[in-house]
């Protein structure tokens, strides 16, 4: 990069701010996903909106794309470099700059993580409802960039439920407020598009969160089958029955060995186990509780067990959370796929998946957050052995191609980023993915902003859509558009 | 032939009835009129297929279009700059699917809403939405002009109900973004953007909603006492670990109330009904009358002239408004009412002269933006919405709305003018 704009650069943020030395550089190689790596030309570390706007103006103007990065724990390439290209990581604006706790409301800078919000308001009750796996890590801009989701998320909803708006720098540098403190602000929902748009449409530099007050009880149930086609129909019935429980996961055998091993949650040793979490008042738990058990027991549950203790209910849900990680103990090396499907298609699903794994002879360990379908396969392989890691690829991308075929989705909380942009080109027809571009000219015409992410092919912006003309192909019926 | 209308000299209205089919395309009437604005020919496409190439032959042509729902909402908004053709949705009145074991529905723009939800009672389910006149209002609708009701309190509004759209734009693009999982982050979040825009992106053809339960057993209470008590109640219930499906302050000249509504298990319901008595201390809890979930339509009858608004403001500060709607009608000698949802959005009524609801508006508009809320005049006389944006000043994300909006319909062919900013 020229020595002009690296002194444009660190006379934004400062020497302390600015990152150049290779070695350095290489923290910021990948995210989460790290067998994309790319080095940035330069990371950019600042510490108010006032010098992202400072960055992102040099970047217009020299058309240099960017990439904003929070806590890099992403899992499908979002914040991956792109050459030539620089990091703008917002670590350090990590403020609560308000509570409010009769509205509700909570402000923060992007690089505030996930937990602290919550940890800030606890003492008064409240909690921030969206619980991914990597709270612990993972910034509030990271999830507004993929609206990510946790095990709640089935009764609570999903991080675009819990922002109300936000302050974003677009890529021309300017500063714009989408949506606000109160609901239904006159105008198109942009908070809602700016949502799980994975960096690609500018950054935020500031979120306005809504908090939620806990729940009176909270209890949670452990159920032991012997096949997670079994916990499936479980699952399916206590929806059935009409209940929202806050959580339902679902875990199969190697992934509760590998969460046994890894943080001993005391989980029977079973084909399909089920966490069901129910909260609200006491009377209506216990009533529910009790259905809940009756279900599972129909439906071949021979261990059913419910939490007592707050210690132990925290010792449940450490062994689910910690489940990726543990994996990692069962074999060298995993990809973790993200796809979603109508409950009703589990049992197809999960056979399919047993297939398809005993025909490469590859192991397939399931995490799921079933509520709501989100299958989380973890395809084991060892990429000492030759051929292998291409194997594991392919029998990840069929397991996703499974989920699009049963009218889902290729990504239910991890985001699209850089892994998955070809599947957006099967799950989508060619007139869905240019009517999402119409989104992103908008915003960022030059695509400068987290380019080359999400979107199978780049989309010029510079000419302005005009009338539909029909290509003569078309009209000669050769061709046809949609 | 007005001048709006000189275009009409070059339109060939056969090639629409051809696309459309000759008996659902008819002359407008006086009916159809739009705040005013003289509309030339109705089309009801029977398909969305048929719809798309209604809208791309009208944008080729150069007309300006109106999509239509169950038209109880048309008046809403910035009166049009011109309107040729209405587009209405009323023959894409079907329910598609509705995969009750996955507790989603697939519907077309034109159903019904009282339909959608007959068809999902079925199984036991509903879309989690009580919103205005719903044996009248469409899908498409109530998307475009976000409209909900008192269970937003638990269930979140359309935004929060919505998983996925299919639309058609001005070209003749038939778009879908997201799908039938209630999970899924691939792509932007097109329906979002579409719900309400009022139809000046692209015509909703179709929309899928999770759903949910309908409550086993239901209670309502009701509180009465000054705004500013029961305002307090209200923040201390939304602060309390009660789980209410409904929260609602009603207040006019000399009454107000504070209604809440418990669904669940019988146990469940009893619990809380005892809870929030504490809550409450002397306030005492009567049961909620029978039409008090359906005030927020209530609200929209009654003597004219009158000025219909929605205001959206911080919880805490809807004794505020209710103070600031008092002093303002009052100065203007006219009859008021406020039905607003804990959520921090309601409806103000205001009923008497012209000029004074004209006064009583500017005001309205300017001490609500003070307070940091905002103030849209959804029903009015068209007078007073001339010269006057019914959304309010436009926010620094204005000139992005425009940048959107001329993406998705570069030559204004879609309700133009009607939206934020004169979009
Ligand atoms: C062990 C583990 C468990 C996980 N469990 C879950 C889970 O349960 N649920 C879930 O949803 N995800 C989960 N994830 C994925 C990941 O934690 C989330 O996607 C998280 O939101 C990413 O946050 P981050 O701060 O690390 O963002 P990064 O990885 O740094 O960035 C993610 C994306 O956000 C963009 N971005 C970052 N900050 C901004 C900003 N201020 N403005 C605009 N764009 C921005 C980046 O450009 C990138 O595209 C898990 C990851 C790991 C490693």
């Amino acid at each position: 990069m020229e020595a002009r704009i690296l002194n444009e650069f660190r006379a934004i943020v400062g020497a302390s701010g600015l990152i150049t030395e290779p070695e350095q550089l290489s923290t910021y190689e990948c995210d989460g996903l790290t067998m994309f790596r790319v080095l940035p030309l330069a990371v950019l570390l600042p510490t108010s909106t006032a010098q992202v706007q400072a960055i992102v103006r040099v970047c217009h103007r020299e058309k240099i794309p960017f990439v904003a990065r929070g806590s890099g724990t992403g899992l499908s390439g979002g914040a991956l470099p792109v050459a030539k290209g620089i990091v703008i990581s917002l670590t350090r604006m990590d403020r609560i700059l308000e509570v409010d706790l009769p509205n509700q409301r909570v402000v923060v800078e992007p690089g505030v993580i996930n937990l602290n919000v919550t940890a800030r308001v606890a003492p008064d009750g409240y909690f921030y409802a969206p619980d991914p796996s990597s709270q612990v890590v993972c910034s509030i801009g990271g999830n507004v960039a993929e609206n990510s989701g946790g095990a709640h998320c089935l009764k609570y909803g999903f991080t675009t439920t819990h922002v109300l708006g936000m302050e974003v720098v677009l890529s021309d540098g300017s500063l714009v407020h989408l949506g606000g403190r109160t609901v239904d602000r006159p105008g198109y929902d942009l908070p809602g598009v700016f949502v799980g748009s994975e960096g690609t449409l500018g950054i935020a530099t500031k979120v306005i969160l809504r908090i939620v007050k806990k729940p009176e009880v909270i209890q949670v149930l452990l159920a032991a089958f012997n096949s997670t086609n079994e916990a499936g129909a479980a699952v399916s019935g206590i929806i059935a029955a009409g209940m929202l429980p806050a959580a339902i996961e679902m875990m199969d055998n190697l992934a509760i060995q590998a969460a046994e091993a890894a943080v001993q949650a005391n989980y029977p040793n079973c084909g399909g186990l089920l966490l069901v979490e129910l909260d609200g008042p006491a009377p209506e738990v216990e009533t529910l509780m009790e259905e809940v058990a009756d279900v599972c027991t129909k439906c071949g549950a021979w261990e059913i067990h419910v939490a007592q203790s707050d210690a132990e209910r925290a010792r449940v849900w450490t062994g689910r959370k910690a489940a990726f990680a543990a994996v990692g103990r069962l074999a060298p090396a995993y990809i973790v796929q993200d796809g979603v499907i109508p409950r009703t298609a589990l049992p197809h699903v999960m056979s399919e998946i047993v297939r398809l794994s005993s025909e490469v002879g590859l192991r397939v360990a399931n995490v799921f957050h079933a509520g709501d379908g989100n299958l989380h396969p973890l395809v084991l392989y060892d990429s000492g052995v030759p051929g292998q890691d291409k194997l594991a690829e392919t029998l990840a991308n069929d397991i996703l191609r499974l989920c699009i075929k049963a009218g889902g989705s290729i990504t239910g909380e991890h985001g699209v980023g850089e892994e998955k942009k070809m599947f957006m080109a099967e799950m989508y027809a060619e007139p869905d993915l240019e009517t999402m571009q119409l989104v992103r000219c908008a915003f960022d015409p030059e695509n400068l902003s987290n380019p080359d992410k999400v979107f199978p092919r780049p989309r010029l912006c510079g000419e302005k859509p005009g009338v539909y003309e029909p290509h003569p192909l078309e009209v000669a019926g050769v061709a046809q558009r949609f | 032939m007005p001048a709006a209308s000189g275009v009409m000299t070059q339109v060939s209205w056969p090639e629409l009835a051809e696309i459309v089919g000759k008996e659902h395309l008819r002359a407008a009437t006086a009916a159809d009129a739009i705040d005013g604005v003289e509309v030339q020919m109705v089309a009801e496409p029977g398909t969305a297929e048929d719809l798309a190439r209604a809208l791309r032959w009208a944008h080729a042509a150069g007309l300006k279009v109106s999509p239509r729902g169950g038209g109880t909402k048309l008046g809403w908004g910035n009166p049009p700059a011109a309107c040729h053709l209405v587009l209405s949705t009323a023959r894409l009145n079907r329910v598609l699917e509705h995969a009750w074991a996955d507790m989603t529905v697939i519907v077309e723009a034109g159903c019904r809403v009282a339909d959608l939800q007959k068809t999902l009672a079925e199984h036991g389910q509903q879309l989690a939405l009580d919103p205005l006149w719903p044996e009248r209002a469409t899908i498409g609708g109530i998307l475009s002009t976000n409209d909900s009701g008192t269970l937003r309190a638990r269930y979140g509004s359309l935004r929060d109900l919505i998983i996925g759209t299919t639309v058609a734009l001005p070209d003749g693009a038939l778009a879908k973004s997201g799908g039938k999982v209630v999970k899924n982050v691939a792509g932007y979040d097109l329906a979002k953007l579409f719900t309400g825009a009022l139809g000046t992106l692209g015509v909703m053809v179709q929309a899928i909603f999770r759903l949910h339960p309908l409550p086993r057993e239901s209670r309502g209470l009701s509180f009465s006492g000054t705004p500013e008590s029961l305002n307090q109640l209200l923040l201390a219930i939304q602060a309390s670990k009660l789980t209410f499906t409904g929260l609602q302050l009603r207040a006019a000249q000399g009454s107000a109330h504070l209604d809440v509504r418990f669904d669940g298990t019988a146990a469940g319901i009893q619990a809380q009904v005892k809870q929030i008595q504490q809550i409450a201390g002397l306030l005492a809890a009567s049961d909620a009358p029978a039409n008090a979930w359906t005030s927020h339509q209530a609200i929209w009858d009654g003597a004219s002239p009158a000025l219909m608004t929605k205001f959206s403001v911080l919880p805490a500060q809807f004794a505020a408004v209710c103070a600031l709607v008092e002093r303002v009608a009052g100065a203007q000698s006219l009859a008021w009412k406020v039905v607003a949802q804990g959520v921090g959005a309601g409806y103000a009524r205001l009923e008497g002269n012209e000029p004074g609801l004209r006064t009583a508006l500017l005001t309205l508009r300017d001490e609500l933006v003070k307070m940091g809320g905002t103030l849209v005049a959804l029903a009015c006389p068209v007078a007073i919405k001339r010269g006057f944006d019914v959304w309010g000043p436009p926010s620094d994300a204005q000139p992005l709305m425009v940048r959107v909006k001329q993406r998705f319909d570069p030559d204004g062919t879609l309700n133009p003018g009607r939206f934020v900013g004169g979009i």
